[in-house]
């Protein structure tokens, strides 16, 4: 039995109920609270419709992994480890918090199956708990006020910096540990003068410290100290709670939901608007985000979790080369926008402007190129791809379109491929003398048939330069035993990224050919050569047979013994392989084309730093060809940089844009002579055995 | 401000190989596809541009047959309020001066405060805008590169002269402009914007309709009739490098330099 009187039955000034206080500060806290989170909400209600309680059994898997293991936090280690910490003390917490804002009315409540030794267990760890979320919180203050890693700076045209926001922060979370263990180690300390023995506690922990610290304190010393803390604990919890929507601690709350409604499937784009069927899309009086109200309730969801962490816009490869696009700001400056438009105090809720004009650029859209890096990253499920889609539709719509966007998409209305070259010529590279001399290909028309239909898409059919990927992946097919066919003048352009850039009645044009088309030649499979083709087929289409990356197809051949490959021709150079958004990221494939190479003898192989699911955009594919950005180097000149750096001489691609983008970006680095870039499906004809 | 924009369907060169027919006095038309033509679409773009600042209406005309109907419908989706076909088979063959009698029929029917054109289209001649001016008696500046209304009696006018200056007069309203392409960006129309538009009713004038003698356009009134339409020989001097593209590009490397162009 503690000496000391809980704040349950204390008395200020020896007649005012310390209780009074007890109830008075959650239960203001608690209608504040309430009356802040509906504000919040307001937008959420106004927003446009998301189908998010599908697949319930993968967001219970992100919620595990994503939320509750924080399986994407130690990608930055320091930083990653410092939140694993602090989030897993906050759990811990939560339970002794809420026992706590309860002691203030009833001294001896003990939450239902604490009483025993649950609750000394329960202890033992909330109290280690408490002490690593001060100790992160030191380290992270320290992280965000004197180490100030460059991914938290804020340029200029983005606004006010947030560091003081954040140490904020952390000083009202320290401030929570602090009181909480001297509450309870005020506690302690009487109750070890009063009986003689220091009853265990865990050791080193924060609660362990501070009775050592105030066990020579006076009994009336000790008890001033106990209700003190007590009430700084219960102000500041009640502060914070209400504190939390106003800014990037919002996640503290939203992420819970977030993760479980966070993307999850991949290389998909969102519908025009949930609910709505494509035949419907003319009655639609408007199409895309225009205004704040326009996104979906989760991309508002999406916008009060961001936790301003800046990972997203460090993996940017926009960022990376000044494109005027930083995904992080994205979010800030809708979730400025939803703050001024839904403002806390007034309840007013004021008209939205259009987005493109008010807070976003048309460049800053039209710079995205959809890799991914950004998602891929995100430890809250936020999204940008859809958004950044959306908002092309309605750019799109209000016919804001670049010029040097405009005319490939006419020609893509008109001729089937962004080049305008006319639709008999699709299969021009099949009948080059050199190529047929060696390898026929069959075009499935007029009863013509087979297995496997090729899917070349446009850049592969009509560039001079990337046609020899065709051709090669035709070689490839011929000596498997693969009986494939192509498409020739009824194949339009894919699409992948008609649909990216918004113009959705074209894609749904280009789809519907090629739908019709393809299921025409009864194929049973469907192979390309080109990742953006490969995505547009395997998530963008429905309906149609499987689809298959030629790599997974020649990885398969090595395995079943259809195709053979004999030993590095080349011994000498240093192969690195760079993997494509749209096959690796989007879609999961990243052994296949390493398999193949290494089914090479003696072809020595190394990795890039940033590989994988950290692949670092080319410079985009399909229509950002076209696109002329603001920016101050290429990407795939920097990817080039990666490369040499680590050592290779030969950058393996395996997507024609890839290859386009990357023998650019070593003429304008300067390594021509001493780099290279090669198509997958190239290496793989000059080593068929 | 009321304005007339005239407008033609022309091959898209972006989108087209060009060849000869057989009969050698004409493109082959097979497997070409049509657009508007570039500049007209600029003057649309603009035309629209002052609707929005001063208020009004933009009206597209087009003389041709059925098929002209596309680029009417386009240039509505763009933010044209109206669209007129001028279609009559006493039209066809009509040379620049028939064009322009048939439009002035359109202009008199009307009440225009502004008449533009395209500086130039497909047959290259940018004579149209010229002798509608004319016909109509109006004030005409061509090769127009800048417009702002000053009143509703008067607008400014530029133009860029040889050598890359500019000019700046003030026309009296009504007028007849011709438009230089890159006097803004015209805006994308999306097929959505087009099936938008599709329902839209658009009237069909004929010579009749427009008070027009039959036997002064078409072939009848015709006074220039094309009679030979070729690819001129080679003449000396000119080469065509052949190859593949770095082929080509190594051979003019090497003839540059052998001529002392690149060191």
């Amino acid at each position: 039995m503690s000496p000391l009187i809980g704040p349950a039955n204390f008395n200020f000034f020896g007649f005012f109920p310390a209780a009074i206080l007890s109830v008075l500060i959650p239960v203001v806290g608690v209608a504040l609270f309430t009356y802040i989170m509906a504000r919040r909400i307001a937008p959420l209600v106004r927003a446009a419709p998301d189908n998010r309680f599908d697949n319930i059994p993968e967001r219970l898997k992100n919620l595990f992994f994503v939320w509750l293991a924080q399986i994407r936090q130690p990608r930055y280690m320091v930083a990653g480890v410092l939140h694993i910490v602090i989030f897993a003390g906050f759990l811990v917490l939560s339970i002794r918090s809420t026992s706590l804002v309860i002691i203030g009315i009833s001294s001896d409540f003990v939450l239902p199956g604490f009483d025993g030794v649950i609750g000394d267990i329960y202890n033992f760890f909330k109290d280690y708990a408490a002490t690593g979320v001060l100790i992160a919180c030191i380290i992270a203050a320290v992280r965000r006020g004197v180490v100030r890693p460059a991914r938290y700076d804020v340029p200029a045209k983005y606004g006010k910096d947030h560091t003081a926001e954040a140490v904020f922060v952390l000083g009202v979370i320290s401030t929570l540990m602090i009181s909480e263990s001297l509450f309870e180690a005020t506690e302690l300390a009487a109750e070890m003068q009063h009986t003689g023995h220091a009853e265990f506690i865990a050791p080193l922990s924060l609660v362990w410290i501070f009775r050592g610290m105030v066990s020579g304190f006076a009994q009336s010393t000790l008890q001033g100290l106990h209700i003190v803390m007590y009430y700084i604990h219960d102000l500041t919890f009640f502060f914070f709670l209400c504190f939390l929507p106003m800014g990037k601690h919002f996640h503290v709350i939203t992420s819970i939901f977030n993760v479980f409604f966070m993307r999850v499937k991949k290389g998909n784009i969102k519908p025009v608007v949930h609910g709505v069927s494509e035949d419907e899309l003319d009655n639609l009086e408007s199409l895309g985000v225009k205004k704040l109200e326009d996104f979906t309730w989760k991309h508002m969801l999406d916008f009060y979790s961001c936790a301003d962490c800046g990972r997203c816009s460090d993996q940017c490869p926009a960022n990376a080369v000044g494109r005027p696009l930083s995904p992080r700001f994205i979010t800030i400056k809708a979730r400025d926008l939803i703050f001024r438009n839904y403002p806390i105090k007034s309840g007013a809720i004021y008209k939205s402007k259009m987005l493109v004009e008010d807070i976003y650029s048309e460049d800053e859209i039209w710079s995205c190129t959809t890799c991914g890096a950004c998602e891929q990253e995100c430890p809250l499920g936020i999204e940008y791809i859809d958004k950044m889609v959306d908002l092309r539709r309605g750019m799109v719509d209000e016919g804001m379109v670049p010029q040097t966007l405009q005319k490939p998409l006419k020609a893509l209305e008109k001729r089937g491929n962004p080049y305008g070259i006319m639709e008999k010529k699709r299969a021009d590279w099949s009948t080059d003398k050199e190529f047929a001399a060696e390898c026929s290909v069959k075009v499935l028309e007029k009863g013509e048939t087979a297995d496997t239909l090729f899917f070349v898409d446009s850049i592969t059919s009509f560039d001079d330069n990337i046609k020899t990927i065709a051709q090669n992946t035709a070689k490839i097919l011929t000596r498997a035993g693969v009986d494939f066919g192509i498409l020739g003048k009824a194949e339009k352009d894919s699409g992948n990224e008609v649909l990216r850039f918004g113009e959705e009645m074209l894609f749904q044009d280009l789809k519907s050919q090629n739908t019709e088309a393809i299921l025409e030649s009864e194929v049973k499979q469907i192979v390309t050569a080109d990742p953006h083709a490969y995505n547009a087929l395997k998530n963008d289409y429905k309906d149609l047979p499987p689809v298959k990356h030629v790599s997974q197809v020649i990885t398969e051949k090595i395995k079943s013994g259809a195709l053979a490959l004999k030993a590095a021709q080349e011994p000498e150079s240093v192969y690195v392989y760079h993997d494509p958004c749209y096959l690796g990221r989007h879609n999961g494939v990243y052994e296949d084309p390493r398999e193949a190479l290494d089914a090479i003898k003696n072809l020595n192989r190394v990795e890039l730093e940033k590989s994988r699911d950290r692949s670092f955009c080319c410079g985009g594919g399909g229509l950002m060809l076209f696109y002329e950005p603001e920016e101050e180097t290429r990407m795939g000149v920097l990817r080039v940089q990666m490369a040499a750096e680590a050592g290779a001489t030969v950058i393996v691609t395996a997507c024609p844009f890839c290859l386009v983008n990357i023998q650019d970006a070593i003429k304008v680095a300067g390594k021509e002579g001493e780099m290279r870039a090669i198509d997958f499906t190239e290496l793989i004809v000059q080593h068929m055995a | 401000m009321e304005i007339l924009v005239c407008v033609k369907r022309v091959p898209d060169t972006a989108e087209n190989e060009f060849q000869l027919n057989s009969a050698g006095n004409d493109l082959d038309r097979d497997d070409l596809v049509y657009s508007v033509n570039e500049w007209d679409n600029y003057a649309v773009e603009e035309a629209i541009q002052i609707v929005d600042k001063v208020g009004g209406n933009v009206t597209v005309v087009t003389v041709g047959d059925s098929e002209s109907e596309e680029v009417l419908r386009r240039e509505m989706a763009m933010g044209a309020n109206n669209g007129i076909l001028l279609s009559d088979d006493a039209f066809e063959g009509s040379d620049g001066k028939g064009i322009a009698t048939i439009l002035k029929g359109e202009v008199l029917k009307g009440k225009y405060d502004l008449i533009l054109t395209g500086a130039q289209a497909d047959a290259a001649a940018g004579q149209v805008g010229g002798m509608l001016a004319a016909m109509l008696d109006l004030p005409y500046a061509s090769l127009v590169n800048k417009i702002e209304v000053e009143s509703d009696t008067t607008i400014k006018v530029g133009r860029e002269i040889e050598g890359g200056n500019q000019e700046m007069n003030e026309v009296d309203l009504p007028c007849v402009l011709s438009i230089q392409t890159g006097i803004n960006e015209p805006r994308y129309v999306g097929i959505r914007g087009i099936r938008k538009v599709a329902q839209v009713e658009i009237p069909v004038k004929d010579a009749a309709a427009l008070g027009i003698d039959p036997s002064s356009v078409g072939d009848a009134g015709a006074k220039v009739k094309r009679v030979d339409y070729f690819v001129p020989e080679l003449g000396a001097g000119a080469e065509m490098l052949e190859g593949s593209t770095d082929e080509i590009i190594a051979q003019l490397i090497e003839r540059i330099k052998s001529k002392g162009g690149l060191a």
